[in-house]
């Protein structure tokens, strides 16, 4: 669907570091230099080491998910049976959280295009979700991941409908944004469906419905082969019984939606990480944009079951650093990740999930009110370390603010 | 009504319920032959004559649909969690042909009813072929492309016809050969066969069976470094057609080998008979890189674009042609730009690592060419 965006980012430069606003910590363009040949260096050592282990991995969690879900559809046949209902719906939902997110995600990414093999190819896989894969491709794997927590160009922030940065001016429409959080993660596989088709901006009259006629077209030939298959095929197959698969594959894809969305919002938005504006990052190096992907990532701690089921985007530091190496890999890397941000005096933002979504979800409540002071709290100065966090850079730094309907 | 007809509709139920990712990634976790939409083959025979080759048979699943004596088919296998491939060609008999439904695919079970035999030599830097000749083992399951290539036995059968065979370019000739005589041709087919020494030449004791039990086939070797082992002696000279008919370049002739070989037979038949000569190049990959960056060409395969390679990344390169392929980051990091390079030598721009494998997904943002290069765009 994309040939050609409208813009081309610059690419990485070897400009000179310009000056605080992108530097909360205070590093030295020689350190910046520094920190981008270590960071490559780990990069480096990981894709020359990449083999069988890594393509035993992927296809072992192929092969789980594929046997989770013909479990699953298998016990929703005959979810009559109260417990079979259960088990099918927990094993469905599993499936559908294996199938986004260790593998849908991970392998959209290219990590397993080394392997050769068409079908893991970034670029041919497809998912068990309502988003059409080649949309996904553009909204995340560039535009959020290029321009990661940039207000007003990583679309990800909020997802058009929410406020999640102090950089959107409030307006009343954010006094529903509990609602709206919730709402978006009950049905999150729409969000992200409908994630490129900025209906924010379309509300605001600057493209109109036409302009996406062909993005909506790609979802809805997707939505429609999602929902027959989860909404009229299985359950027909249930005969006069067909309300119970209905219902446990209706429930699989909300179990699925509460999980990604609980996991993805982790990602980027517990206290302590940082926005950034498209001014101060006009001309990045490659070791400043490793900075801003350290600073604007923030990790869930967890056992090996925990990290997989996140697609192993409870390394989301990890992740943003090395969007295209094997996930299975973020795990060992981020013993030296956290080394190198301690010899740089870096944060390295990491918690439990409750701790994590737990300021997530103040942050959506927070935000919905407009900010109590005004933004007189935006003194000059750099970043205020609190608590051994960090408050948001965004409140720290005095700049104009940028239009989010840009 | 036809087989294939009456299981459609019931495919295509199955299809949409194992949306998006299709029945075949359901089935072949079952077993990976079961897959409908791919061809593969199983390992059934495993022949090791020396350390230097082995003589593989192979057993497609039903995705198969068989070939001509002659046509090559590429086979693909796993290194180190890598898919490579390689194109070998059959050396066995084509089946013979009945009707198109039955005979390779039959209704149920995961395999066509026909077998390929592949015969597979190591070389120094044949990555597939050294794979299969140390690791191959029955019961491994190989990709396999249909069959393909012009260089066929063509129907109705000439009425003469030479065969020249290097190394192992001797086996397209083996399949035509025996393709021949199991159908029981009587018309005159000569062999000339080029290889090192008797030790070397594969498929000898087979050829010398053949040509005692049938004398309208005409059998000549050449050992180049084994004077005098065979019936002639050096590389291919037009003295070596066989003697008996002085009129041999009369019939339709089959030539496979190296470069060499080739080149000296296309001198000989030059002057107008060049239409009754097949030829088939057999060149073993070359991984070794052949240029610098800024040398050679970059061809766009899918765009018809062809364009002196500036050294820059070949994103960079495309646009400059005019081309609009897509891209994202630039960077190397969102695989927005990824394409498929068909053949030639890449480098990558970020981490400095080179590859010559030829059909592979490279970035065209960060990768350069060295030396000529196609990719698909």
């Amino acid at each position: 669907m994309t040939t050609a965006l409208p813009t081309a980012p610059p690419p990485a430069s070897l400009t000179a570091v310009d000056g605080l606003t992108t530097n909360p910590y205070g590093l030295s363009p020689e350190q910046f230099e520094q920190l981008g040949t270590e960071l490559d260096a780990i990069r480096q050592r990981v894709l020359a080491d990449r083999g069988q282990r890594d393509a035993d991995y992927i296809r072992g969690v192929i092969r789980t998910q594929r046997g989770l879900e013909a479990a699953g559809r298998g016990l929703l046949w005959a979810g009559v049976f109260p417990p079979a209902w259960l088990a099918g719906t927990a094993a469905l939902s599993l499936s559908k959280i294996l199938d986004n997110m260790e593998i849908g995600h991970n392998v959209m990414h290219g990590q397993y295009e080394w392997m050769n093999d068409p079908k893991l190819s970034g670029k041919q896989f497809e998912w068990d979700t309502a988003c059409p894969a080649d949309q996904w491709r553009h909204s995340h794997n560039y535009m959020h991941h290029t321009h990661t927590n940039i207000v007003g160009k990583d679309r990800d922030i909020g997802y058009g409908v929410l406020r999640m940065s102090e950089e959107q001016p409030w307006k009343p429409y954010y006094l529903g944004n509990p609602l709206w959080a919730t709402l978006l993660a009950t049905f999150f596989e729409y969000g992200v469906a409908l994630h490129d088709l900025e209906v924010e901006r379309i509300a605001e009259g600057e493209v109109s419905l036409a302009d996406k006629r062909e993005l909506l077209k790609g979802i809805g030939a997707k939505v429609r082969g999602q929902a027959l298959k989860d909404y009229v095929l299985f359950p027909a197959l249930s005969g006069p019984l067909f309300v119970f698969p209905l219902a446990g594959n209706a429930t699989a894809n909300i179990v699925r939606n509460l999980w990604s969305f609980t996991i993805i919002f982790c990602g980027h938005f517990p206290e302590g990480t940082h926005e950034f504006s498209e001014e101060e990052t006009a001309n990045e190096t490659r070791g400043q944009w490793y900075h801003r992907q350290l600073l604007g990532s923030a990790n869930l701690s967890g056992g090996r079951l925990f990290h997989i089921l996140s697609g192993n985007l409870s390394f989301q530091i990890e992740h943003h650093l090395f969007p295209d190496l094997p996930a299975n890999r973020y795990g060992e890397i981020s013993v030296e990740v956290r080394e190198i941000c301690e010899r740089y005096g870096l944060p390295y933002n990491v918690g439990p999930l409750h701790r994590q979504f737990g300021s997530v979800v103040k942050k959506v409540c927070r935000l919905a009110l407009p900010d109590s002071t005004g933004g007189v709290t935006r003194k000059l100065g750099g970043a205020v370390k609190k608590a051994g966090r960090v408050t948001s850079l965004a409140r720290a730094i005095p700049r104009l603010r940028p239009r989010l309907s840009r | 009504m036809s087989p294939k007809l009456a299981i459609r509709p019931r495919l295509r139920f199955l299809e949409a319920a194992a949306t998006p990712h299709g029945l075949d990634s359901y089935l072949e976790q079952v077993d990976p032959l079961l897959v409908t939409g791919e061809c593969r083959a199983e390992v059934v025979g495993v022949e090791r004559g020396t350390e230097e080759s082995v003589t593989l048979t192979l057993r497609p699943n039903r995705a198969w649909r068989g070939f001509r004596a002659g046509q090559f088919v590429n086979v693909t296998v796993e290194i180190d969690g890598v898919r490579h491939q390689r194109c070998y060609s059959p050396a066995c008999a084509e089946p013979r042909r009945r009707d198109d439904s039955g005979l390779y695919r039959p209704l149920f079970g995961p395999s066509a009813s026909e077998v390929l035999e592949i015969a597979v030599k190591r070389h120094s830097k044949g990555l597939v072929s050294n794979f299969l000749v140390d690791r191959a083992e029955r019961g491994m399951v190989v990709g396999l492309s249909q069959a393909e290539g012009d260089f066929q036995l063509p129907e109705p059968r000439p009425d003469s016809i030479l065969l020249i065979g290097g190394g192992s370019g001797i086996t397209p000739l083996m399949a035509i050969l025996r393709t021949l005589l199991a159908e029981g041709y009587d018309r005159p087919v000569a062999l000339l066969h080029y290889a090192p020494d008797p030790e070397r030449a594969i498929y000898r004791a087979e050829l010398e069976r053949l040509a005692a039990a049938h004398p309208n086939f005409q059998l000549a070797r050449s050992y180049t470094r084994a004077p005098g082992a065979g019936e002639l002696d050096g590389h291919f000279s037009p003295l070596h057609l066989p003697q008996s008919d002085p009129d041999f370049t009369a019939a339709e002739t089959f030539a496979c080998g190296p470069p060499a070989l080739l080149d000296a037979v296309r001198g000989t038949w030059a002057n107008g008979l060049e239409q009754r000569l097949h030829v088939e190049s057999f060149v073993p990959p070359t991984f070794v890189p052949v240029g610098e960056a800024g040398e050679g060409q970059v061809r766009f395969a899918e765009s018809g674009v062809e364009v002196t390679n500036s050294g820059e990344s070949l994103l960079a390169q495309a646009e400059a042609a005019g081309l609009t392929p897509e891209y994202g980051c630039r960077m190397g990091i969102c695989h927005t730009c990824t394409c498929r390079k068909r053949a030639g030598t890449h480098k990558n721009l970020l981490t400095g690592e080179v590859s010559s494998a030829p059909d592979e997904e490279i970035q065209l943002c960060v990768s350069a060419a060295l030396g000529d290069l196609t990719v698909e765009l």
